[in-house]
């Protein structure tokens, strides 16, 4: 998949994650990381994002992301809702 | 017996927080709601969410019913092909129509999704019985009220005797269909005594259950729709007594010098079903 646009998805709310997307050109995925569980889950929220984008086949992107103590099925939905509104 | 509905609790499908807290807020179903509580902005990644935590997530005993958008908008047949790989427990449909459930069923009839109507117009509930008949994997069905007094142009009020019609035909044609009749909800969430007054009329209907909109709504619900310890106790003896008569090869059953027959009996058994799944006994 590749991403065409700027395109966010998820919320500032409790337990919810605000994923924001950029196309980049070839720089590969560089991601900055704002979590309230930044000392405990920091590394494994960026596992799951670069993982998620990985599943969508997107090789370059630079996200930004601010995490409310999201779930993994939660960061994995919003990268994706990102994702597919960034590519159309 | 089916399975106890007495309340089904409307969550956001835009709502995380409240998707993964779903079993612990007390109510017997849960609709996760992709439909009215999700902007039109928001139903591509609402979808996305409710698939992915309905696939991922344990949510214990509580039913996980899926609301999706209309039949006629692009979004509901979307909605079913997600909730195809996430298998809620049902989806319920709004605005349902015969053609709008043959549909819907045809898309999941390879799984063992149920489904729950919405009638909310005047056409739905004139063809009530048409609907129950298109498919069998209805389990009950959901009356709303605000679309239906919208569609029929007349004002909705609490005391509601402008649907005293709809909840009487959709009870009679559940209970003849063997169908769970979900009431509509209450709206007013700071109106305590109006929500157990209304819960009441319904039950008073025929109805067997009701939706809520706020989870402060639950407990009172709950407690009208379950058999109080009275209720338990005499449901009790009832069974017992009928058991004894059937030991000692006696056709004419009496408790306390009334005459028990079979109705009597049968909602003795009903009372003492619901109490077991409401965890009561």
């Amino acid at each position: 998949m590749e991403l065409l646009k700027p395109a966010k998805a998820g919320t500032l709310e409790s337990s919810d994650i605000y994923i924001t997307l950029y196309p980049n050109d070839g720089q590969g995925i560089n991601i900055k990381l704002e979590s309230i569980v930044m000392k405990q889950f920091g590394s494994q929220i960026k596992k799951v994002i670069s993982e998620s984008l990985r599943e969508l086949n997107v090789e370059n992107a630079d996200i930004v992301a601010v995490d409310k103590g999201a779930l993994d099925c939660t960061i994995k939905a919003r990268v994706e809702a990102a994702a597919r509104r960034s590519s159309k | 017996m089916n399975k106890l509905r007495r309340t089904m609790l409307f969550i956001p499908g835009d709502n995380p927080g409240m998707i993964q807290n779903a079993d612990v807020f007390g109510a017997d179903s849960v609709i996760i709601d992709l439909e009215d509580a999700v902007g039109a902005t928001e139903k591509d990644s609402s979808r996305l969410l409710v698939r992915n935590a309905l696939a991922n997530l344990d949510l214990g005993n509580v039913e996980t019913v899926v609301r999706i958008n209309g039949m006629d908008t692009e979004e509901g047949a979307l909605d079913i092909k997600a909730l195809l790989l996430a298998r809620p427990d049902g989806i319920m449909v709004p605005k349902a129509t015969v053609e709008y459930m043959e549909t819907v069923h045809e898309m999941i009839k390879d799984t063992e999704i149920t489904l729950f109507p919405i009638i909310e117009g005047a056409y739905s509930l004139e063809t009530v019985t048409d609907i129950i008949k298109s498919s069998d994997r209805i389990k009950g069905l959901l009356f709303g009220a605000e679309d239906f007094t919208a569609d029929m142009g007349i004002k909705r009020t609490k005391e509601g005797s402008e649907i005293f019609y709809a909840r009487n035909r959709i009870a009679a044609a559940c209970k003849a269909f063997g169908l769970d009749a979900i009431d509509t909800p209450f709206t007013d969430t700071n109106d305590e005594k109006g929500l157990e007054r209304d819960t009441l009329v319904g039950k008073s209907l025929g109805m067997t259950g009701k939706a809520a909109i706020n989870p402060r709504q639950i407990e009172s619900i709950n407690s009208v729709y379950s058999p109080s310890g009275e209720e338990i106790d005499e449901a009790t003896r009832i069974i017992n007594a009928a058991q004894k008569a059937a030991r000692e090869g006696k056709g004419v059953i009496s408790l306390d010098g009334k005459m028990i027959d079979a109705p009597i009996i049968s909602r003795a058994e009903k009372v003492v079903e619901i109490a077991r799944q409401a965890q009561l006994i």
